[in-house]
């Protein structure tokens, strides 16, 4: 039942097969027997099962809320959530209880969906490793998979078996390896220059950043308000348009949400045919550090559209070589003035100094911080001060522009979705990834995502290594159904191998024998 | 830019003022905390009046003071700019603050429309340009009241520009002339109003109330295009004026509705402008000329012994009637303020022209629809008032300064039979000076208008004589020689058998004071 999708666990729950109750408890023990993962801060038990209750009583009363009603689901832990602690993974946020949700935490729960836990991230989901938080880094699930495991041991070079495990990509790491793990079957990520869509690739996952203005940001503790977008994790495309039928829709809380109607839910067509199709292929992304592996897949992928007779043509994003800087200037520019309100007064933690406020506030942020978002703040603040503002800021601005006009471009020439590669490479050993420094790794493994308004990550294959890995297909800003359809499609023609996570399960063997886990979903 | 030279002629009174101030200030020696350079600009205020200077150099040296004004009006709004808290004036401290209002993290603006048609309509009646499209920036600083590290205001595009405000100054012999005069105003720009900090320097903490944090701020940048106290002060009167006629502010600058920042630089004409500071702190239209005449004779005389003027910040001492730099420790202040303020989209307005068709009338504001709603003007009520009642333009500009009198004259209009003229001198003549002479307010007056517009009645039949109504005023203000006269008069028809106290109480009573 574990490794259903949720649109499977959903119809067995309406079939009566099971409760919410139970399988909230699986999903709960299923936590704590993945808790190296670190993929949760924290696990909200009693929450769930409260919630499981009342959605039992509504199925046994005939009166449930819809697909997500008595679903387990995970909330990255930059999502207020009313009650529950709410920490960015940082020092400055330890022990802080919003009095409030954010509005796609609060459309889940009015949906029936039962909130496991908060997962981990970079700190204040500045990163692309889910390496850097005050809880520590989170293991990816594959690095126990059967798949990578075989393959390690074909391997002489293998390192010690416990210090090699991987990476999950970041800053969404933590709901990445929640839903990876199937401890949840939908995880709430943000995604502003890549978080939910690259450890979604790295993790074997859907991941998906909807058009900016379809889904509200209020409540999601902003990295750069301007770019953030809720980002849905999931095991399968169709998961990925249920979770978003529940979210999208204007907030009066968010004046950025845009007021068009949308086609709800979000149900998608099953493409026979794509020839009807254009897909772009942007000569920009075929940079000298991608992997052999991750080209070939790509190029594969656009051979099969070919193969079934879209028309598969090259575009240019001419820009695309400054939008690492240029996210750079924009993203701490922003950072450094939304870090501002952290100055230990009204929430949060406050130092013990007490000479001053000034001194106060200095040694607050200094304990409060770590060194990527102190790092984060003095060059934003250095970009935005009077001297260097038209210089950086106003310049960063004029670029991004031309760059979101590259996409413009490509779609009036009549392509329909871009075709791209979601990361350079699959997922690495933490000890390689920790050798370069947070900057240099989020300018390489965000450098096809940065860029980028509305994108999904698909898993297409396992690597060499038997790791997975993930192409995106940028879509046109609010054509998020036609993206998720051409996805879905995608996804159906690749047939991703489920994850096989026996050994791993094995800790827990009793659990799942005794509970006869459909080991058909399991297993492959 | 051409500043206004001073003309001594007219001014005299107000340099006048300007001198004893300086002089009293060195009388009563340095305040404690203040710097010795202070003191010594203060001094020789004292030793070397403005006016020997000027006669010593023969006019050739003559001084032009350049005054900008930086005024922030409280919007007159049930709820905050950016969110849904309540606003209201001593309220119980942190009682009015919402998740927004305390910075919480994830929360969003959401603006307020009563603001933003508040500053359409301030903009119209200022003869501003409305921008069709306005932005909104935030301007950083650090300080405990300021939750969220920033303001969100309007720097680089603000809702109205381009505007003009005209004001009367008194002017001739008796200050009996109004000449008009026109400041340009730059522009007018939506923002929020910071929290208040309670210092305790006592128990060395900071207590923090956030009841004023979001509330809608108008601020209103006038052009320095005026040259001396009395000037900037009949232009901020004029503004509240003009702010309360349309209800977007209730201007009341002992509440902090109304709040002004100057900024004051001397130079010689056909020079270019001097270093310029900024003067804080005003919170009284009489505190406001006192304290822009003391900065500009401060400067004057700085200049004059060879010194040089500081940009800085400098606030005004009511009691010391003199301005002290307020020394900031953190050096100079980058704002980073032209950050757009990414959570909220562009402020769009329509106009008849402009309205898309079948738009929601709740979701858009029309600034031809604000236009027709505008209430009648200061400006044209003074007008009305001097073609209606034949009055001199002085004196409706009196009858609208003081709060309520006006409306007193209205009434006192309506009741009484005796000609406007005859009714406009008793209510600005005898009427104001009483309450001037008691320092009474409009409002706390004895007489009520149905009793000035009887006695008037009495005088236009001439039942009384002018001089026996001027006595009744007496009585009727408890003017206790008045009273006592009466007394007088009763005893002495009682031959002295009368007893003075249970006379005064009868005629109390009698008169129902």
């Amino acid at each position: 039942m574990l490794g259903r999708s949720l649109r499977e666990v959903s119809a067995a729950l309406k079939q009566g097969q099971i409760t919410p109750t139970e399988l909230c408890q699986k999903c709960l023990s299923l936590i704590k027997k993945t808790k190296f993962l670190n993929a949760y801060i924290t696990v909200s038990e009693e929450v769930a099962l409260k919630q499981a209750e009342e959605s039992e009583k509504r199925y046994k009363n005939g009166q449930s809320l819809g697909d997500l009603d008595g679903i387990p689901i995970a909330v990255k832990d930059n999502f207020s959530t009313s009650g529950i602690e709410t920490t960015c993974a940082s020092n400055m946020l330890k022990g802080y209880i919003p009095p409030y949700n954010a509005t796609v935490v609060q459309k889940l729960l009015d949906q029936g969906a039962l909130l496991m836990g908060k997962t981990n991230l970079d700190e204040f989901a500045m990163g692309s490793g889910s390496t850097d938080g005050v809880f520590g880094p989170v293991k990816n699930p594959w690095s126990y998979s059967k798949q990578y495991r075989e393959k390690r041991k074909q391997n002489p070079h293998s390192e010690n078996e416990d210090s090699d495990w991987l990476i999950t990509g970041g800053s969404s790491g933590g709901s990445a390896a929640a839903v990876s793990a199937f401890t949840c079957y939908a995880a709430l990520g943000s995604d502003t220059g890549g978080s939910t869509r690259n450890p979604a690739a790295h993790c074997g996952l859907v991941g998906f950043k909807p058009s900016y203005g379809l889904v509200s940001r209020h409540g999601l503790i902003p990295l750069v308000n301007s770019m953030d977008v809720p980002g849905i994790l999931t095991r399968c495309v169709d998961d990925a348009a249920i979770v978003l039928g529940a979210l999208a829709g204007p907030d009066p809380r968010d004046s950025t949400t845009v007021h068009e109607p949308i086609n709800k839910p979000f149900m998608l067509p099953s493409l026979a045919d794509v020839s009807k199709l254009c897909i772009g292929i942007p000569k920009e992304y075929l940079v000298p550090e991608l992997s052999s592996e991750v080209q070939s897949l790509w190029s594969k992928a656009a051979d099969l559209f070919e193969s079934e007779g879209a028309k598969v043509i090259e575009v240019s994003l001419p820009h695309t070589s400054y939008s690492i800087v240029c996210y750079h200037v924009l993203c701490t520019s922003e950072v450094a003035s939304n870090m501002a309100r952290f100055d230990g007064l009204q929430y949060g933690h406050r130092c013990d100094i007490d000479v001053s406020t000034e001194a106060m506030y200095a040694a607050t942020r200094r304990e409060g911080f770590n060194d990527v978002v102190r790092g984060r703040i003095l060059s934003g603040n250095f970009f935005l001060l009077k001297e260097n503002y038209e210089n950086y800021f106003v310049k960063a601005q004029k670029v991004r522009r031309l760059i979101a006009n590259d996409f413009v471009n490509a779609f009036n020439s009549g392509v329909d979705v871009l075709l791209t590669p979601t990361t350079l490479s699959e997922a690495v050993p933490y000890l390689e990834f920790i050798k370069e420094d947070n900057r240099t790794r989020s300018a390489q493994d965000d450098i096809f995502t940065q860029a980028v308004n509305m994108a999904v990550s698909i898993p297409v294959a396992l690597s060499n290594q038997g790791l997975p890995i993930g192409l995106q297909f940028i879509g046109r800003a609010f054509c998020d159904q036609q993206l998720l359809t051409v996805a879905k499609w995608f996804e159906k023609q690749v047939q991703f191998p489920v994850i096989q996570l026996q050994e791993l399960m094995d800790d827990c063997s009793a659990v799942l024998e005794n509970e006869k886990l459909a080991s058909v979903s399991l297993k492959q | 830019m051409a500043a206004p030279m001073l003309r001594w002629g007219c001014r005299g009174r107000r340099w006048a003022f300007a001198r004893v101030d300086g002089g009293s200030c060195h009388r009563r020696g340095a305040p404690t905390g203040s710097t010795s350079n202070q003191i010594r600009g203060e001094s020789s205020v004292a030793q070397q009046p403005l006016h020997t200077a000027q006669k010593t150099r023969k006019g050739e040296h003559k001084w032009a003071a350049v005054v900008g004004l930086e005024i922030h009006a409280q919007i007159s709004s049930n709820s905050k700019l950016f969110s849904g808290s309540q606003v209201r004036f001593s309220a119980p401290p942190n009682s009015l603050v919402s998740f927004f209002d305390a910075s919480l993290p994830g929360t969003l603006p959401v603006l307020n429309r009563r603001c933003v048609e508040a500053a359409v309509m301030t903009g119209l009646a200022l003869n501003c340009h409305i921008n069709k499209k306005s932005l909104f920036d935030r301007k950083h600083y650090f300080y405990a009241d300021l939750p969220a590290g920033y303001q969100i205001t309007q720097q680089r595009l603000p809702i109205a520009v381009n505007g003009s405000l005209i004001y009367g100054v008194c002017a001739g012999k008796k200050q009996s002339q109004v000449i008009p005069k026109t400041v340009r105003i730059k522009q007018i720009q939506l923002e929020q109003d910071s929290g208040k900090s309670l210092h305790d320097n006592l128990r060395s903490q900071t207590l923090i109330d956030l009841n004023r944090a979001g509330v809608g701020l108008l601020e209103v940048v006038l052009e320095p295009d005026m040259s001396c106290g009395e000037e900037a002060a009949t232009a901020v009167r004029e503004l509240q004026l003009i702010l309360q006629a349309l209800g977007t502010s209730q201007a009341n600058m002992a509440e902090g509705q109304l709040r002004v920042d100057a900024n004051i630089s001397v130079h010689h004409p056909g020079e270019p402008l001097g270093v310029r500071t900024e003067v804080k702190n005003l919170n009284s239209i009489r505190f406001l000329a006192k304290a822009i005449d003391y900065e500009i004779q401060r400067q004057i005389n700085e200049l004059e012994n060879g010194g040089e003027i500081l940009n800085e910040t400098r606030s005004f001492h009511h009691k010391l009637g003199c301005t002290m730099s307020m020394r900031d420790k953190e050096g100079k202040q980058d704002y980073r303020w032209f950050m757009p303020e990414p959570n909220l989209p562009p402020l769009v307005l329509y106009d008849a022209t402009s309205l898309p068709a079948g738009a929601d009338p709740q979701q858009v504001i029309n600034i031809d629809q604000i236009r027709e709603t505008l209430p009648e003007l200061p400006s044209v009520t003074r007008e009305k008032l001097v073609q209606q009642y034949g009055m001199l333009l002085e004196h409706s500009f009196t009858l609208l300064n003081e709060v309520g009198l006006l409306e007193f004259f209205q009434n006192v209009i309506k009741e009484t039979r005796a000609e406007p003229k005859k009714v406009t001198s008793w209510v600005l003549n005898t009427f104001l000076g009483y309450l001037k002479q008691q320092n009474l307010a409009v409002s706390e007056s004895p007489v009520t208008p149905s009793a000035l517009a009887e006695l008037l009645d009495l005088l236009d039949s001439r039942t009384i004589s002018s001089s026996a109504a001027k006595q009744v005023m007496d009585v009727k203000n408890r003017n206790p020689r008045a009273i006592n006269k009466l007394i007088g008069l009763v005893r002495k028809a009682t031959q002295s058998r009368a007893d003075p106290v249970m006379i005064k109480e009868i005629l109390e009573k009698k008169l129902s004071l």
